[in-house]
């Protein structure tokens, strides 16, 4: 059996998911986080059932790719069961939604999840009649402490196929009459007949003369609207039946806003938020490398000990290096930085992030929304770019995309910090943060001017406060350092076996000598050649090897200053690592992923010579 | 007596006051779905908590969800305010 969660937003969904099957899911108090299907097993009735996690979507019939996802998967896989997941503190507007699958066909459960917060706004729901009128199973929880779920397990069985809703005289008859014509049409054909028809009105552009003129009278008024507004009228007269409101008096948590999202006084906290991000993830991440790197180091040695000479034995020790590394270099600092973000997620700080910085954005030629991938970027672009599918429009997401994959991920943190942080200073190493976030604003507002704005701006449902369920967040964690380590660490165990062969085999040289047709208009020494080629591979590989190919740790005594920094900006700058293109080939197709790997190289070459020139002046 | 609809852009209307959805206007499907599904639709009532500063985002409330509405979306969803009691 395949059940499927669907739910709008913040409706708990993933929350609800991890309760269900485990520590497997991202769930998230951010509109769209959960921008992939995530698939679980668990136990319904003594029989195994898989349990899929579809992102939040407010509609099936609406636009950006993260909801695209959910529709696909309802109207094209199989699908047994539905859990429709409602923040029952927002009803009213959730229920169109329910609505909507109720058309589908598919038997159904409805929950009302966060039936603590309904109660505490007043908002008391009579869940039996709210079954009578669908005629489904309807469940309270609060998946966030547990509560409801074996009501939940023992409702299923009980599941029914929805009574489907019924419009105006004139809205139905055109509905029966475009029965035959939906069939017709490719993407409805598979479809019952009235279910067809429906989706044939919400997202067909043309309808038939007949019908346009009974239904719209004429007007400019899309069938589609006029299909949503009747939806909505419906949804609140079945919202007046099951609902009371009995009081609203604005808790602690909504003044909570009066303040962080105040237009003065959001801006300190703002800062102190982003600060304390950073900075933990800094001194957990530096105590974590410091406890992993020694002992692992020491174990490379007696691996490379044991595995003596030749050739093959040497580039396997260098894909064991590459491990290593992977463990130790990396990963500590993704660790907490991921945790801390998780936590500002689930608290539901990051749409007020976004909200704050809007006005920012929009001089960029972006809106708040594009935030959040920019902030994901400091961990580790692969990520970053995959957030961008909560953006609807095609044009904002292409911008964010290019411009995320330029900010320092944790790997070429690596890179900042292990060469110009430790010889030039913390100083100069913060310089180059706000240097890179000085491009990456030209590189927006310049990109802007290429591609005017099309979308219409900022739309955003700002999440109440919620104390974050300890599970989700450490599953959201997990989860994005499951996907880095699944994407990285052969990459790197690869690159590394490449790159050992090719030192056993003396080819450096080779490289080298191709590689001056960058070195050398930046003025790098030409060992520098290699380390930037396998760079490409995982970012952080660029100092490593830089350390082998010198020679000496000691960078400065092999380079100048301004070497050093133009290293690292090229470093930041240049193509994104191989992990970030195979992403951005998914996520924007082989045209623009080539755009983005020569507008970036081309950025880097440009910001070095810019150094290097800088760096004769002083 | 004015026979003035008295509606407005919701972008006018000051923090803290309310208003009725008259009409959103403009092109975009979407953006009209998009509204719809959280509430924002002619008669419903959306009071304005505050506003991001300079160009900044509004932030309504509506139903009782908050919305952040940027100014260019905010410009197209016309209300007709409230009376003021008192």
């Amino acid at each position: 059996m395949r059940i499927a969660l669907v739910g709008q937003p913040n409706s708990g969904k993933s929350t609800l998911f991890n309760a269900l099957v485990g520590l497997r899911a991202v769930a998230s108090n951010f509109p769209g986080t959960t921008v992939e299907i995530l698939r679980g097993r668990t136990f319904v009735a003594g029989k195994p059932a898989e349990i899929v996690d579809l992102p939040g979507i407010y509609s099936l019939h609406a636009q950006d790719p993260a909801e695209r996802v959910a529709r696909e998967f309802l109207l094209h896989e199989k699908v047994d069961l539905i859990i429709n997941v409602v923040d029952s503190s927002v009803l009213l507007r959730s229920l169109s939604l329910t609505l909507e699958l109720a058309e589908l066909g598919i038997p159904m459960v409805v929950v009302l999840n966060m039936a603590d917060e309904a109660e505490h706004k007043g908002l008391r729901i009579e869940k039996e009649k709210l079954a009578e009128i669908l005629g489904v199973p309807v469940v309270f929880t609060v998946a966030s402490r547990g509560i409801g779920l074996k009501e939940l397990l023992s409702a299923i069985p009980a599941a029914r196929v929805p009574k489907t809703p019924s419009y105006s005289p004139m809205l139905e008859e055109a509905l029966t009459e475009l029965v035959p014509i939906a069939q017709k049409d490719q993407r409805y054909a598979h479809l019952p007949g009235r279910t067809a028809a429906v989706f044939f009105l919400a997202e067909g552009e043309d309808l038939p003369e007949a019908v346009h003129r009974k239904l719209l009278f004429g007007t400019d008024r899309s069938g589609a609207m006029i299909l949503a507004d009747e939806r909505a009228a419906l949804a609140a007269r079945i919202f007046r039946e099951v609902a009371r409101v009995e009081r609203t008096k604005p808790s602690l948590r909504e003044h909570l806003d009066d303040v962080l999202m105040h237009p003065v006084l959001g801006y300190p906290f703002l800062i102190l938020a982003l600060f304390l991000l950073f900075f933990l993830t800094f001194k957990v991440g530096g105590a974590l490398e410091g406890l992993l790197l020694p002992p692992l180091e020491e174990l490379s040695e007696k691996v490379r000990e044991l595995l003596g000479g030749g050739v093959f034995p040497q580039a396997l020790a260098g894909a064991l290096d590459g491990l290593f590394a992977g463990i130790a270099i990396a990963l500590p600092y993704l660790l907490p930085f991921y945790l801390f973000l998780a936590l500002l997620e689930d608290v539901g700080y990051l749409p007020r992030l976004g909200f704050l910085l809007d006005g920012f954005m929009h001089r960029l030629g972006l809106h708040g929304k594009s935030v959040v991938p920019f902030v994901l970027g400091y961990g580790c672009s692969v990520p970053a770019v995959l957030a961008t599918r909560i953006l609807e429009d095609e044009r904002d997401r292409l911008i964010t995309a290019a411009l995320a994959v330029m900010i320092p991920c944790a790997a070429r943190t690596v890179v900042i910090f292990g060469l110009v942080g430790r010889f030039l200073g913390p100083l100069v190493a913060l310089g180059l943060y706000l240097l890179n976030i000085l491009v990456v604003a030209l590189a927006a507002t310049i990109l802007a001017r290429v591609f005017p704005a099309t979308g219409p701006g900022l739309i955003m449902e700002i999440p109440p406060y919620r104390w974050p369920a300890p599970r989700a967040t450490l599953g959201k964690t997990w989860l994005r350092l499951r996907e880095f380590v699944k994407v990285a660490w052969p990459i790197l165990m690869v690159s590394s076996f490449v790159l050992a062969l090719v030192e056993a085999l003396g080819w450096q040289p080779y490289l080298n000598a191709a590689a001056r047709i960058f070195t050398w208009p930046l003025g790098l020494p030409a060992q520098a050649g290699v380390p930037l080629i396998f760079g490409v591979l995982r970012k952080e590989l660029a100092l490593l090897l830089l350390a082998q190919a010198m020679g000496n740790e000691n960078f400065a005594a092999v380079l100048s200053p301004g070497q050093m920094i133009t290293f690292t900006v090229f470093t930041i700058f240049y193509v994104p690592c191989l992990a970030t293109v195979a992403v951005l080939l998914r996520e924007l197709g082989k045209r623009r992923t080539i755009l983005v790997i020569l507008g970036t190289t081309g950025l880097a070459l440009l910001l070095g010579l810019l150094v290097r020139l800088l760096s004769f002046a002083f | 007596m004015n026979i003035n609809s008295g509606a407005i852009p919701l972008s006018q209307l000051p923090p803290g006051e309310a208003g009725q959805v008259y009409a959103v206007l403009g092109p975009g499907r979407g953006v009209q779905l998009r509204l719809l599904s959280l509430g924002l639709r002619p008669g419903a009532t959306v009071r304005v908590l505050g506003r991001g500063p300079g160009h900044g985002p509004l932030l309504v409330e509506v139903n009782g969800t908050r919305v952040a509405l940027g100014r260019g979306v905010a410009h197209r969803v016309l209300v007709i305010p409230s009376q003021k009691k008192g």
